[in-house]
């Protein structure tokens, strides 16, 4: 029962699968726990709900996943998205840690599976959870609730209360009723502020408004706003966020994964001006995937349309709204508002442009084109067999990196450089220390179940001295 | 690609349009691949006409795994839904495909007629007995060989049984020809032995009750195998105590040996054991249907299946109950009661619930047949 009179060892702000397992750490710990969830119910867990695996280093295979990911091919991988953006010490250890994050989920009841379908192949890299994230969240609340831990839902933690970097006490709307809630350790597990249209704004103007927002409402921002005004030091970038190419007709909020479109590979990709901005077959989707969202999101209008033929059309997953189709180029740029003789200028250019080679999808193949200002290096192939195809692109964001600074022990650390006395953080809410720019598949999963397994026994041990 | 012969209300139900919809969303999505064979089947497939949607519907176990796992589920604004989309195609199919092709409409408020059947049925058998042989038989005691035939006399009974046993094997096969055609274009001929076997193993074992090993949402967002055990007693115990009565039939008009038969008789124990199991599992089931998270639940359907339990608890039960008490006073009446309610059911048979067992088993078929077409085209 949730008591907010009493005093909690530990609170945990947020409900997704950060919070989660800094919760359920706490109080293996011993510490009593209250996690405050902003969302109802049926839609609690954050942008974990959307999930559906975790990357995970494992030296030899495991019954979820194939051959073996070493920490130094990991830190590779890393190293490559982020650009060297990233702080290696705190990686190491995150992916060091990764290696019992699919265990310990499994001991709270989360079922895993081997990858089957789809065209993102990671059974060797990345841990699948049977059912995706809402059936993980569901087996954590599950066990959450099961070992004691107190959870309110319609509940959103407004303010916490920094003094000489120790948190005194939160205040809070419990079901729209102001209250507050005094508890001797915090974990915020909030998530990041890509829901807040007005805090994007700040960095990308009118651009924005065109941003859809593949995950949960409830991620504004608030506490990660509140504790930086508070003398938390910040990490990260604010306009760097993990971003994908969704459909251009997705819902603006909570559209979810089925959102994405992976046609990019075997299609060319044009702006609103028709021109081509990037090499569409630069590597295997899954390591791409996550840049095409900003690509377009630096586009006018954050609009792009992929386009392509029939031949292409069994090679990515089906996608839910239908793509516009049409017999001839004009006619299919007429559909998606393209200058038709423009449209049929880059497809002729990059017709002509393309080597004879074998295709293979989902592998690096020897299709390139050569001569193009941009070039298409793999899986490009003549667009000619009708119907052609396009699929219309905006920008799906996924979470944000802006960050509040923390340590090995997931403390937070203040302006100061001192780390606080009781503040500590897991999830989407610290990825920038880590996640300076780009994204790796499960990445954030990983993220959120290492440091809150830090964070919850942290902070455990701070409440019982 | 000759069309498949689908019934125009299928082709327009709102129904299954919903569930084109859906399995548009769930095919972008595939997170519940591994619950159950309806999605790798939607997997095989960018399209779904009526006879696809038809097909995965009567696959759907009704194990609401994706709907407890769904990101999308209610509220969200998408409102995936699956296993009550889909239980709602399985009664229209039922219903579309069901012979005399009137009889379908039966399917509508299928609770309320299949319990006013059972009603009629058991009063039928009362006055039937008392008209024909004589009202004292339903209070009198009787023993011996034949004691059931001065209750009901043989005539009536072998002449009831054959025509409700046979009229509803004749419909329901009819239905299954004409669910197999509607759905596919392949003829059953063309099913080779192999996909049989493993269509037989999934009708058999319930596999995919099973949730890939930890068992299905029963109640809610846990993992329980409830529901497949007590499907499995339920199952199982309609197979015992038609075995029992085989054997009785065997007994009494082959070797001229009519029952009653002594308690450690072979058709005494198969139906006593049989009846055990049929009332654990049709009460068992109820209890989960009464318990269980209502939100994958179709309620339209609901009085149907409560029915059709019911009516076979009662006649597992009644059966138990005139075993306990065919030495007394009470054995006319009982027996009476039993044999109108198994009337009833053998009427009811083809157009109530149980026809799901000839459907399923045929997805199922189907099924198989396609997975093995699958990899056999990977594989090359």
């Amino acid at each position: 029962m949730v008591d907010l009179t009493r005093i909690y060892d530990v609170l945990v702000v947020g409900g997704g699968n950060a919070a989660l397992c800094a919760a359920i750490s706490a109080r293996q710990a011993g510490a009593s726990v209250l996690v405050l969830e902003h969302a109802p119910k049926p839609m609690r867990g954050g942008n974990s709900r959307h999930t559906r695996n975790l990357r995970a280093l494992h030296p030899a295979p495991t019954d979820v996943q194939v051959e073996s990911y070493l920490e130094e091919e990991y830190w590779d991988d890393l190293l490559r998205v982020t650009g060297g953006r990233t702080d290696e010490r705190l990686a190491r250890m995150t992916i060091r840690a990764s290696q019992h994050a699919p265990g310990f989920l499994r001991d709270c009841g989360v079922v895993f599976q081997p990858s089957l379908s789809g065209t993102l192949s990671l059974s060797r890299t990345n841990a699948f959870f049977l059912g995706g994230g809402k059936a993980l969240l569901n087996a954590l609340y599950r066990t959450a609730e099961r070992i004691g831990v107190d959870v309110a839902y319609n509940t959103e933690v407004q303010h916490i209360e920094m003094v000489d970097g120790h948190a005194t006490e939160a205040i809070i709307s419990y079901r729209g009723f102001p209250d507050r809630v005094r508890f001797k350790a915090v974990v915020v597990a909030c998530g990041g502020f890509q829901a807040n249209r007005n805090w994007l704004r700040e960095y990308w103007g009118d651009a924005a408004d065109n941003f859809q927002i593949r995950g949960t409402t409830y991620a504004q921002g608030t506490i990660l706003k509140d504790l930086l005004a508070q003398g938390v030091q910040q990490v990260g970038d604010p306009t760097q966020f993990h971003a994908v190419a969704n459909d251009a007709r997705a819902p603006m909020e909570d559209g979810g994964l089925a959102m994405r479109l992976d046609c990019v590979p075997y299609a060319i990709v044009v702006n609103r001006n028709v021109e081509r901005f990037y090499d569409e077959g630069e590597d295997v989707w899954p390591k791409r995937y996550a840049i095409w969202g900003r690509l377009i999101a630096q586009q006018p209008g954050q609009v792009a349309f992929a386009v392509t033929d029939s031949q292409a059309e069994l090679d990515y997953l089906p996608s839910v709204f239908p793509p516009y189709k049409a017999n001839s180029i004009a006619e299919l740029a007429a559909m998606a508002g393209l200058d038709a003789g423009k449209l049929e200028r880059v497809v002729a250019e990059y017709n002509a442009a393309v080597r004879p080679g074998t295709f293979q999808g989902g592998r690096l193949d020897d299709c390139r084109t050569e001569g193009l200002a941009i070039d298409k290096t793999h899986w490009a192939r003549r667009i000619e067999k009708p119907p052609f195809i396009c699929h219309p692109l905006r920008v799906g964001i996924t979470f944000t990196f802006l960050a509040v600074k923390v340590n090995e022990h997931a403390r937070v650390i203040m302006a100061d450089g001192k780390p606080s006395s009781n503040l500590f953080a897991s999830g989407e809410i610290m990825s920038g220390n880590i996640l300076g720019q780009g994204y790796l598949a499960g990445f954030g999963m990983t993220l959120g179940t290492v440091f809150g397994r830090i964070a919850g026994k942290e902070a455990a041990r701070h409440a019982r001295n | 690609m000759p069309a498949t012969e689908m019934p125009v209300a299928l082709e327009k139900s709102e129904a299954i349009a919903e569930a084109r919809r859906q399995m548009e969303v769930c095919n972008a999505c595939r997170y519940c691949e591994s619950y159950c064979a309806v999605f790798p089947a939607m997997t095989m497939r960018r399209a779904f006409s009526a006879a696809d949607l038809t097909h995965l519907a009567n696959l759907c176990h009704n194990c609401k795994g994706c709907y407890h796992a769904c990101q999308y589920a209610p509220p969200h604004a998408f409102g995936i839904n699956i296993p009550a989309t889909f239980a709602t195609i399985r009664q229209e199919s039922y219903a579309a495909f069901a012979w005399p092709a009137g009889m379908g409409r039966v399917f509508e408020r299928n609770g309320t007629l299949v319990s006013l059947l059972a009603a009629f049925c058991a009063t039928l058998a009362m006055v039937l007995s008392a008209a024909i042989q004589d009202p004292a038989v339903l209070w009198g005691a009787h023993a011996g060989p034949g004691a059931f035939y001065r209750v009901i006399p043989w005539w009536l009974m072998t002449l009831l049984a054959a025509l409700c046993f046979g009229f509803a094997l004749i419909a329901l096969t009819v239905g299954g020809i004409r669910y197999w055609r509607g759905t596919g274009r392949s003829g059953l001929g063309a099913v080779a032995p192999a996909p049989a076997a493993d269509a037989a193993v999934d009708v058999l074992t319930l596999r995919n009750l099973g949730g890939g090993g930890h068992g299905c949402n029963d109640f809610d967002d846990r993992f329980a195998m409830t529901r497949r055990w007590l499907h499995h007693a339920v199952f199982y115990g309609f197979l015992l105590c038609f075995a029992a009565t085989s054997v009785a039939t065997f007994y009494d008009h082959v070797m001229g040996h009519p029952a009653p038969y002594p308690f450690w008789s072979l058709p005494v124990q198969l139906g006593t054991w049989g009846g055990l199991l049929l009332c654990i599992g049709t009460a068992g089931l109820v209890w989960v249907k009464v318990v269980t998270d209502p939100g994958p639940v179709a309620p339209k359907l609901l009085g149907g299946e409560y029915a059709m339990l019911a009516l076979l608890f009662l006649v597992s039960a009644t059966g138990l109950l005139l075993l306990a008490v065919r030495h007394t006073g009470a054995m006319g009446i009982l027996l009476a009661f039993h044999l109108g309610l198994v009337l009833a059911f053998f009427v009811a048979l083809p157009y109530s619930k149980m026809v799901h067992g000839v459907y399923r088993s045929l997805a199922l078929l189907r099924n198989a047949a396609e997975r093995r077409a699958s990899v056999a085209h990977t594989a090359t």
